[in-house]
Parts: structure tokens; sequence; C-alpha cells
């Protein structure tokens, strides 16, 4: 392995991407635009959800409860009859329906401690937990604000404050920027290493290399240095002109260990890449390829769900993909600014996994040249 | 027949022109191509020779100018559908408008079908074709793995099938040996004998080939530069052969310093060594044996020949030569030492030049001599004389910052030469260096190999199909099938068989060959006579709809996709594993949150604080906090999602009624995480309260207490998979199937099987509808397969009616695979097929139809894309049937917009669709 050859050959990969505008095209994309309107799309977890109300209690203390739902959390409650709530329900108009039983205030205030029933449509996962909470809350606080008016003081007086650390208004979009900058560096070295490698080998260029005297190994790490450079330049940029600048997410952690951890990831991603494009040798089975290994990447490393939720079975398998690690760094550095002391579990993780990465590419890299 | 004596001209030509952005193909072409002729196009590529041909097909659409064909215009929508019954359109490439994976009979079915031939009349047109094209023993085999002349053969049968009165043939011969070449002309005689008044209209690049036809166009740059028979083109000329000639033809500045190729005669010393040295070299892929035992000296300086058709081998032994392939069986060596693929220091005393041009695209001509020079070690000081050497003698100079895509053939050629040579080696491998080259160019080429073997002493290996070039080597072989047939000069070969020409010589020695190996057998493809059986009566293929031309597609494509079962695999198997992975993944219950607890109170009272947090499922309890410091470095690590902070005095101060605050802190890096985490503590919180309070006031507190009571409906467990599987299914019946079938059009144009498309009598709707079927099917299959799971592996609970579902399903794919067919209409490449669907389904069914976030909670633009998107709908009637069982009563309303897309999306194929190239 000589670096002269390794550092030409990848000053010609670099020299290919950029007269290549469809790829240059996408990398911009991804680190720009992608990363601004994923953050900017994410909606709350609850926006606008569809409720209505069945009153049947008619009371003041109903009336209260109905006008206590507003935008931007809710729509405007529809008041409906017990008739209309399932039919309504199974058409999917309604998410919540608040069931105010008759005589609910005159029970209540006779301590008989009425029932209020909610129907919740579970099918809508992403509204029916937060939402149920913060309608329990808000007729809680309706009723306990209105029934301190009758009683005396008979509650516990003790109060809970409740702080989010590292993001204090659990802004959505910050972690949707950070989420997606973890996605396009997997998305893009994956696709620039493998698709770069199919085309050459479809253009018959990387046989000509092969009579010259180079050999795999240089032609491979070429191509794993330059890419990777490309990612790790791209993501080093989008942090700090998009995620920080244009989306003024407070970054908090060292920009450095951050970049350690990306070169690690990209280390272990440009050989899966290699791999993907030697299992697949045409674009159509590459591209089918991909959306199977990238899918669960994404899904399954803790990026878009929390990792402890899922099944073991799933968490341990998911061990050995290195977005796991790198999600766990990004958000242990990114948000909560820990330190190499930290960390130091994570970067180890990532070097084993894309130095076995490597020497198993390498073989089927060397195969697939034959 | 004397040409232009028929009649009116078949083809009719008034000032014609074309360009491919930058570039003129064609520029102002009048011209008559005379009827019941055989008209040849001469001229070597890139002169407009097949955009010509594809013009006249009508494969291409008009640009500039007029072009009749059988008494039409070309460009009048009416006369073209009539007359692709009448015509047929073989284009340039091996096999370019065939099936590889169909077999021989398959393909020659399927136009059948399309000119729509009842099965009768196809099995005996079929028969017949197949019979005297020699093909009938070959029936079952696969088109892709015919030879090149067997393939060209199987073009000509698909192009006969319906009796065409004009064939219009690209280059058929190009890349075939010369005795299928041979056969190939005969063939077309005797068809022509046959069929007397059919016009034949045939472009080539082999001179010697033109010879044979009545009437000749030579083409440059374009224009044509002269018409006339072929004596009447060597008479204007003076030459006495078509190469001559046309060299003669080109105007005077494309001619310079042009002089006939000379090579001084070769003085081998006695007692060298050989510079290179095959000894029963055998390469074998699989049960194929591609070389076979073969054996061959090369003196240092010699110009050793390599002559044979496309497969015979030729490559496979250069690339074993250079160390790209490893031998199965026998030597290889260069300068006496054994080729391996490990050893470097042999690499840099060898140049090679492979087929296709393998430089850089992305690169200039200086970037990529450079590159090479670099990558040969060469010591970086040397480098820029060496480079300006090279330039000079191979004539670079004004193309030094150019791309060498945007460079001539000829001078790409001389670029590539120039690249293997920068390193100064000693052997030079040249695999068919001057394919598609003009004369003047291939002349100059042949020019510079003369210096650097007589001169510089150059050991020069060289492949070619063109046998004047071969009788400019020192030796040639013969190559055939694996096998050597002979090797010797070429002035001995001739003699040696008695020919009057080396390329008789070579059909004599493969005759043999073939004779040898079907001895025994029945006589093979040549030895079968022509026959020909009463005239089958002409089949007048429908105007309008025809239900046989489009299930003619759908069984291409379902056969198709039978013999590639990776990809319906990948499609079936990669949907299954992707509704897992988000079943699993998408997961909003939150389980196992880790806590722990500063309690700076430890009483009894503060314990059973902690203990009701504890003791639920949703949490998990991690040794106690000691200090902030402790508490800091535990967040920030993300060991601890949840930290309580109970203060001093805390049971105190309950007792005696006094306000007591308990902190709480949770890790905001996963906001809908901490959400939820903030939801429960609350909800514990306020239990611990009113259980607190119960204890302590009795009676007193009930006054104001009530019950919330939460009813899931639906999924009354709430998991995860219920909730997402019947959304999933959706999603996977969109991306996949949509994918599948953007691809099968946008392959089709990549690999040029669409100019079937554009020439026969098939139109758009039979096209778009003949596709689209059976990736209905095959979504159904996968339907049904990702349903099953649902239900029997992931214990979805299916309440509602399946009939309703599955025809749901039914129309849905319909209008999925419908998406696919629309973008493919205008996507060109695979790769921007890939991203474009990715981008037009993934997107906006993740986001806008209701999987995660209600339609009803969207705004704006996304919720206008939500209320319209098929995705939507087919999403209200999957959880409709599965969670909420519902029947078509319920859900008839989500059918109405997919019933309409299904008209709207086959409307907008056929609109965007183009029966036409351009």
């Amino acid at each position: 392995m000589r670096l002269r050859n390794i550092f030409q050959l990848g000053v010609k990969e670099l020299r290919g991407l950029l007269r290549d505008p469809v790829m240059l095209v996408l990398i911009v994309y991804a680190f720009t635009l992608s990363i601004y309107t994923s953050s900017r799309a994410m909606p709350e977890t609850l926006n606008r959800a569809a409720l209505a109300i069945v009153d049947e209690d008619q009371s003041p203390l109903s009336a209260r409860i109905t006008t206590a739902f507003y935008p931007p959390y809710f729509l405007v409650p529809n008041l409906i009859t017990q008739q209309e709530m399932d039919a309504r329900m199974d058409a999917g108009l309604e998410t919540f329906v608040l069931n105010v039983p008759p005589n609910f205030q005159r029970d209540l205030l006779a301590g008989r401690a009425p029932t209020i029933q909610l129907n919740v449509d579970a099918t809508r996962m992403s509204q029916a937990f937060t939402g149920g909470g913060y309608i329990q809350s808000i007729v809680t606080s309706e009723v306990s604000e209105f029934a301190n008016r009758y009683r005396g003081d008979a509650a516990v007086p003790v109060e809970l404050t409740l702080r989010a650390r590292f993001n204090q208004e659990l802004n959505k979009g910050w972690f949707g920027a950070v989420t997606q900058v973890i996605n396009a560096v997997a998305m893009l070295s994956i696709v620039l290493t493998g698709a770069a490698l199919i085309r050459e080998r479809e253009h018959g260029t990387i046989e000509h290399l092969l009579v010259m005297p180079v050999t795999p190994t240089e032609i491979m790490v070429s191509k794993i240095w330059s890419m990777g450079l490309v990612v790790l330049l791209a993501t080093a940029v989008s942090l700090v002109l998009v995620v920080r600048g244009a989306l003024g997410v407070p970054v908090e952690g060292s920009m450095a260990l951050f970049l350690l951890g990306t070169a690690l990831q990209l280390f272990a991603t440009t050989c899966l890449g290699i791999f993907l494009a030697t299992v697949g040798g045409s674009m159509p089975q590459f591209g089918l390829l991909l959306m199977l290994v990238l899918l669960p990447l994404q899904m399954l490393s803790g990026a878009s769900t929390p990792r402890e939720s899922m099944p073991e079975i799933i968490q341990i398998i998911m061990l050995a993909a290195p977005n796991t690690h790198f999600v766990m760094l990004a958000q242990s550095v990114l948000f909560r600014g820990a330190g190499l002391g930290v960390v130091w579990p994570q970067l180890l993780a990532l070097l084993v996994i894309g130095c076995v990465f490597f020497a198993f590419s390498l073989r089927r890299f060397k195969a697939f040249l034959r | 027949m004397t040409a232009g004596q028929a009649g009116d001209p078949v083809v009719r030509l008034r000032d014609v022109g074309l360009r491919y952005g930058q570039t003129q193909a064609l520029d102002g072409i009048t011209l008559d191509l005379p009827a019941g002729c055989m008209v040849g196009l001469i001229g070597p590529d890139g002169v407009g020779k097949s955009s010509l041909l594809s013009l006249i097909s009508g494969a291409r659409a008009v640009q500039q100018g007029r072009v009749d064909v059988l008494g039409g215009d070309i460009s009048d929508p009416a006369h073209r559908a009539g007359i692709y019954a009448r015509n047929a359109y073989m284009p340039q490439g091996l096999g370019k408008n065939l099936y590889p994976t169909l077999s021989v009979f398959e393909n020659v079915d399927f136009f059948g079908r399309l000119f729509g031939h009842g099965k009768a009349e196809r099995e005996q047109r079929i028969a017949e074709l197949l019979q005297s094209t020699g093909l009938a023993p070959f029936a079952d085999r696969p088109a892709g793995k015919l030879s090149g002349g067997m393939k060209q053969k199987l073009g000509l049968c698909c192009s006969l099938i319906h009796d065409p009165d004009l064939l219009i043939l690209d280059e058929p011969t190009t890349g075939v040996d010369p005795l299928s070449r041979r056969q190939f002309w005969e063939l077309i005689d005797e068809i022509r004998r046959g069929r007397a008044g059919m016009s034949v209209i045939v472009a080539t690049a082999y001179m010697e080939e033109a010879a044979r036809f009545d009437w000749l166009v030579a083409m440059d740059g374009g224009k044509v530069l002269a018409t006339g028979t072929p004596q009447e083109l060597l008479e204007r000329t003076g030459t006495d052969n078509l190469d001559a000639a046309f060299v003669a033809l080109l105007p005077e500045e494309r001619r310079h310093g042009h002089h006939a190729v000379v090579i001084p005669p070769r003085t081998p010393t006695a007692d060298e060594q050989p510079a290179i040295e095959a000894e029963n070299l055998t390469m074998r892929f699989g049960s194929f044996t591609a070389v076979d035992h073969v054996n061959f000296r090369i003196g240092r300086g010699e110009i050793f020949g390599f002559l044979g058709s496309n497969g015979c081998g030729k490559t496979t032994t250069m690339k074993m030569l250079t160390g790209l392939l490893a031998a199965s069986e026998g030597t290889a060596k260069l300068f006496g030492q054994q080729v391996d693929s490990r050893n470097i220091a042999i690499r840099r005393r060898v140049g090679y030049m492979s087929q296709a041009f393998s430089l850089y695209g992305e690169l200039t001509v200086r970037q990529n001599l450079d590159l090479h020079a670099r990558l040969f070690d060469m010591p970086p000081a040397t480098i820029p004389g060496r480079i300006e050497e090279m330039v000079e003698r191979f004539g670079l100079k004004d193309v030094m910052d150019a791309l060498p895509d945007a460079l001539p053939l000829g001078i790409r050629q001389r670029l590539s030469l120039a690249v293997a040579m920068i390193h100064a080696p000693e052997i030079l491998i040249l695999d068919e260096p001057t394919s598609g080259v003009d004369p003047v160019a291939r002349d100059g080429f042949w020019q510079i190999l003369s210096d650097l073997s007589r001169k510089d002493q150059v050991t020069i290996f060289v492949s070619t199909h063109f046998m004047n070039e071969a009788e400019l080597c020192d030796r040639i072989s013969l190559m055939h099938a694996g096998k050597v047939l002979v090797s010797d000069t070429p002035a001995a070969i001739v003699q040696k068989r008695g020919a009057a020409t080396l390329e008789e010589a070579f059909i004599g020695y493969l005759e043999d060959a073939i004779s040898q190996q079907s001895a025994g057998k029945p006589a093979a493809a040549p030895a079968a006579p022509p026959v020909k059986a009463a005239p089958v009566p002409q089949a007048v293929p429908k105007r309008g709809f025809s239900l046989r031309r489009l299930f003619a597609y759908s069984r291409r494509e379902a056969l198709e996709l039978q013999r590639d079962p990776i990809r319906a695999t990948l499609a079936l198997l990669g949907s299954v594993i992707l509704m897992f992975v988000i079943g699993y993944g998408v997961n909003m219950d939150v389980e196992d949150l880790t806590f722990a607890v500063l309690d700076r109170d430890d009483t009894t009272i503060s314990r059973d604080y902690t203990l009701q947090i504890a003791g639920s499922r949703y949490f998990t309890e991690r040794p106690p906090i000691v200090d902030y410091n402790d508490l800091d470095r535990r967040m920030r690590s993300g060991e601890v999602t949840l930290a309580i902070e109970i203060p001093p005095g805390f049971a105190r101060d309950i007792a005696r009624g006094k306000p007591v605050e308990v902190g709480a802190w949770i890790d905001g890096a996963m906001p809908s995480r901490a959400e939820t985490v903030r939801g429960y503590v609350q909800g514990m919180h306020q239990s611990w309260l009113a259980e607190r309070a119960r204890r302590m006031y009795g009676a007193a507190a009930a006054a104001g207490s009530f019950d919330l009571a939460i009813r899931y409906r639906y999924n009354p467990d709430i998991q995860s998979l219920v909730a997402m599987v019947p959304a999933v299914i959706p999603l996977l019946l969109l991306m996949i199937p949509a994918m599948l079938a953007v691809l099968s059009v946008v392959r089709e144009k990549e690999l040029g099987s669409i100019i079937n498309f554009y020439v026969t009598p098939v139109t758009r709707l039979e096209f778009l509808l003949g596709k689209q079927l059976p990736y209905i099917l095959l979504a159904m299959l996968n339907f049904l397969m990702l349903t099953a799971f649902a239900v029997f592996i992931f214990r979805v609970p299916f309440t509602g009616s399946f009939l309703t579902y599955a025809a749901a399903a039914v129309l849905y794919v319909t209008v999925t695979t419908g998406m696919g067919l629309v973008m493919s209409t205008f996507l060109r490449s695979q790769i921007a097929a890939i991203f474009g669907t990715v981008l037009v389904t993934i997107v906006p069914a993740v986001q806008f139809s209701g999987v995660i976030d209600p339609v009803s909670s969207l705004q704006g633009a996304g919720a206008l894309i939500g209320q319209i998107y098929p995705a939507t709908h087919f999403i209200t009637i999957s959880r409709g049937t599965f969670s909420k069982a519902l029947n078509f009563a319920d859900l008839w309303t989500a059918f109405l917009p997919l019933l309409i897309a299904v008209p709207v999306l086959l409307g907008l194929g056929v609109a965007f669709l183009r029966k036409q190239g351009n």
C-alpha cells in the first residue's frame, strides 16, 4: 500500500465528483434544504388535534371545560351527540371524544366522584398519548379551579416543578435538524461510494486501473478517504451554517469531538457502501438494497424513536450498526455537551465496527474485481 | 436491377436536419432513395447514418425538413400508424431490440403478437423463419446467450415476421464474424428473391460489404458526400476499392496528411527471448470454456494480430495476459516471467488499452495523462516532459484541456493509446483499438503503431475484426469459439488456404471448425436450405385498441419478471422486512426509561413518593443521585432520562400543610420522549396527591374529585404494531410497485428495446396498460403476503370486511403503478428514476397522508396534498377494515378518490408518453 497512489487516486475521485452535477446537487440539498425543511416542518406532537365533546350535563362546569380547548394544540371542539360519536370516530374525523355525563356538576360537588369518559382513537399513536395527557391536565385544572370555590383547603400542597434540560422548550425542530444531519451522513456516504463504484465498473474504468501498478486496497482506501472527506466537510459546514446559523439550534458540545465521531462513522458507512455495490451488481438492485439497508438504519438507530422502547432483540442487533453508536454520540455531544470522558465507548465501538466492515468489504471488493 | 428505375422513390428526404444539443447530427440532407433495391449508407461512426435511419423508421421525431416514407409524410401520425405494419427496423447494436432473457421463440412470438397474428398463423411463420435462418435448433435458448451472428439473425426474424415492404438495417453485421456475416447477406438475398419489390436500407462501416449493394450514399459529418452505384463511385474517384474511394471523397482538410500505411518489414533477431508467450492458456467460467488451450509466442517488436468475432475469447485472452483474470489452466509469460496479478513490477512494462473507452471522462486530457504517469510511479520531475512528448507524438496539442467525452472517436482512441504509452512500456496490448474509427484516422493510428514497433521495438498485441488491419500485422491468429484455428503471417495463411483474400481464408477455416464441431449432429445453421412455403395471407393489423397487443406486452413483462427472480424476490421479501422494521421502529409508547432520585429528605413519605414512580412499567430506577454534580454528569452521559429532587423537610412540610416543591429534570435531547415523560410524571404526581389527600383528610377531600376514564378505542392494548401495520401496508404498496413500474419503462429506454414500441403498431394505451398489468398482479401478491404476515405473524387483529379491503387494494395498486408509469414517461436514467420515485412517494406518503399525524391536523399545502394523495384514502380503508370493523357501506366515500385517480393517471400517462424518440 503506497500513500502516494492512495492520494493520487483520491484526488481523481474528488475531481470526478466535482464534474458530476447531479451528485453535487444531491449533497448540497441533503445538507441544507433538506435539513432546514425537515426541522421546520416537524410538527409539535400535539398540533390541531381533532376533539369533540358530548355534553350531556349542560352545566356551567361543562361549558367551562368546552371553552378550555383551543388552537394550536386543539381544533375548536365540535359539539356532538352520543349517537354521532361512533360514526365520526370510525370515519377518522375525531381523534378524541370527551364525554361529560349527565349531572356531572351536581355529582362532583356532592363528592360522588363522577367519571368523565375520554375516547381516544388509538390507531393514531402519535397523538393518543400526549393528547390524552394534555386533556387530562386541562380538565383537571378546570375542575379543581371550579371546585375550589366550593370546598375548603383540603388538598396536599405539593407542587411539581418540571424542567427539561438541554432543550428547555422541547423544540422538536432542534432534534429534527440533528437527526437529519445524522441521516444525511449515512445516506450520502453509502450512495457516493456505492453508486460511484457501480458506475466505474459499468464504464470499464475500474478494470483499467487494475492493469496499472495499483492494488485493490489502494483503490478502496482512496475511495474511503475522498468520499469521507467530502461528507465530513459538508457536515461541518452544515452544522455551522444551517443548524447553528439558519435554524439557531444552540449546539452545546465540542464540534471537534463530534467531527471525530463523524469521521469514524464515515469510515464504517463508506465501507458499507462499497460492500453494497459489490453485492448488487446493477443500479436497480443497488437501489432496492439501499432502501432495505437505509430504512432500518434510520428507524432503529434511536434517531427517530427511543431505543429503550424497542424489543430487546432489536436493541441487541442494532448494536452492530454504526448508526446506533453515532446517534448516541451525537445526542450526547451536541445536546448534552458531553466530553471525551463520556463518549469514548461510542468512539471505540465505531472504530471496531469500521475495522470489521473494512476487512469484510475489502475481501468482497477483491472478489468483485475478478 | 438498376437503381432509380423502380418508379417512385421509397424514401424522399427534403432538407432534413437533426441536432442533439450542440451537435449537428444531420445537416440539410436532400435525397431520394430508390425503391425495390438495396441501398447502403456508408461512412464511419458518428457521421449521421443511424440518425438518418431512425428518422426514416419513424423511431425519432423529425426536427427539420420533410421525410416521406412509402408515399406519405412520416411526421403525420395517421400516415405513420399506417406504415408501422409495412416497415421493419433493426437498430444498431447486437440484439439491441431483443429481450435477452426471453428465448429465441418467445422473442419472435412477441413480435408476431404485436402485429396481431393469430396463434396458427404465428406458429407457422415462426417455424418458417427459424428454419430458414437456421435458428430452429436453438428455439429455446435465451437470446442473451446467442453468439453475435445468431443474435442478428434473430433480430432479422423479428423484423421479417410481418412481411415488411421496407426493411431498415442499422449496421447489422458490426462485430460479427466473417462467416456469419456472409451467411447474413445470403439470407437477405434469399429473402429479397422471395419478396420482389421489398426495399432494403442498410448502414454499414465495412466498405467491402458495401460493394454488393445496389446503390450507395456516402456520408460524413451529417452531410451526403456522394451517391451512386458502387461502380460509379469507384469510377468517379479513380480508385479500386471503396475504402480508398471513401477517403478520396472526403473534403481536402479531412484528408490532410493521409497516405496509405506501409509498415517496413521486420528483421527478427535470432536468439531473442519471446516477449509474450502463452502455453495451453485456458479460461473457464463455470461449464463454459471461453478460451481453450491457446498457444503462441510473440517476439520483441512484433505486431501480432488476433482476429475473431465478438465473444470468441479475444478479450478474455488479453485479460489473462495482463493479469486481470487468472488463467484456469496453462501459463502466460511476459519476458519469460509468469503473469501474476500480484506482481506489480511486471505491470510497469505493459500498456493496455481496453475495448471500451475507459479513461476518466471527468478528467481533462492533461489530467488523464498526468494521473496515469503518477500511478506508474514516474519521477515527478520527468512527467511534464514525457507528457509533452506524448502530446507531440499523438497530436493532442489542441485538446489538452478538453474533456475526453467531447472529443471525436478518433482522437479519443489516440488519447487512450497515449495513456497506455505514457510510462514507455515494452509491450502494448490493444483490444479492438479502431472499431468505429473512420478510415483516415485508422490509417493514422496504424502509422503510429508501425513506428512504435519498428523504431522503438515495442511488442504490439492487437485484436481487430477488420481484415485490412489484419493484413498489416506481422503475424495473426484466427480465433473462433475459444480456439486458435491458425497462426501465421497473413500471406502464408491466404496461400495455405489457396484463397484469394484473407477474409475468404478465414471463412474457410471457420467452416472447417464448425463442421468439425457439428460432425455427427444434424447439419447446423448454414446447411439448412431456406424454406419458402406458400405465402401466408397478410394479416392487417388492427388500428385502434387491440387487446392482443396489450397482452403481448403483459406476457413479455411477466416472462421477464419470471426470468429475473432477484428483482421480484427483493420486492416481496424487502417489503416484509420493511414492514417489520417500521412496525417495531415507530413506537410511540415509551417504556423502561431510566430515572434516579436525589432524595434530601429520606423519610417514609419521600420514599413513598419515589416508589410511586419506580413501581410503574414506564420507569426503571437507577442508584440514587448523591449531589448536583452527580446529577449533572449522569444526565449528560444519557444514563438517566429523568431526575427527581425531593427537598429536605418534605415530609415535615406536608404534615404542616406548608407548600413544598418537588423538582423534576427531564432529558430534552429527544423532545417527543420528553413530552411523554412529562405526561407520565404529571399523572403520577396527581394520583399520589389524591391518594395522600384521601389519607389525610378522608371524605373532606372527596368534594371536587372525579375520574377521567380513558378508553383507547380500536387498539385497546395500545400496541404500536396494531396502530402502525395498517398504515405501513399502504406505504409499501405505494413505494415498491411504483419503483418497479417506473424502472420497467426506464430500463427499456436505457437498454434500447423501447424502439420496438416506437416502430410497431402498439398504441400508447396498449403499451401502458400492458406494462402495468403484471405489476398490478405482483403488487396484489405482495398485498396478500403483507396482510397474511400482519395477521398471522404480527397478530394484528383483522376485524372488518376483507373483501372491501382487497377491492380497495386492487384500485390502490392500480393507482400506485400508474404513478410510476406517469413518471417513467419523462425520466430517462435509472438513477434519476430511483431518486424521483423516492421523492414523490416517501415524502408525501409519510408526512401528509395520516400515517403519523392525522390529515385533519395538517395545514396549508400539506393539508391539500394530504386530502388528494391516494395513500390517505387507502390508509383510511386499511385502518377501518383492520381495526375498526368496518365494511364497504362505511367506507365507500374513501373509494371515490381512488376511482377517480385511475383514469386520471392513465390519461396523463397516455398524454405524456411519446410514440417517437427525440
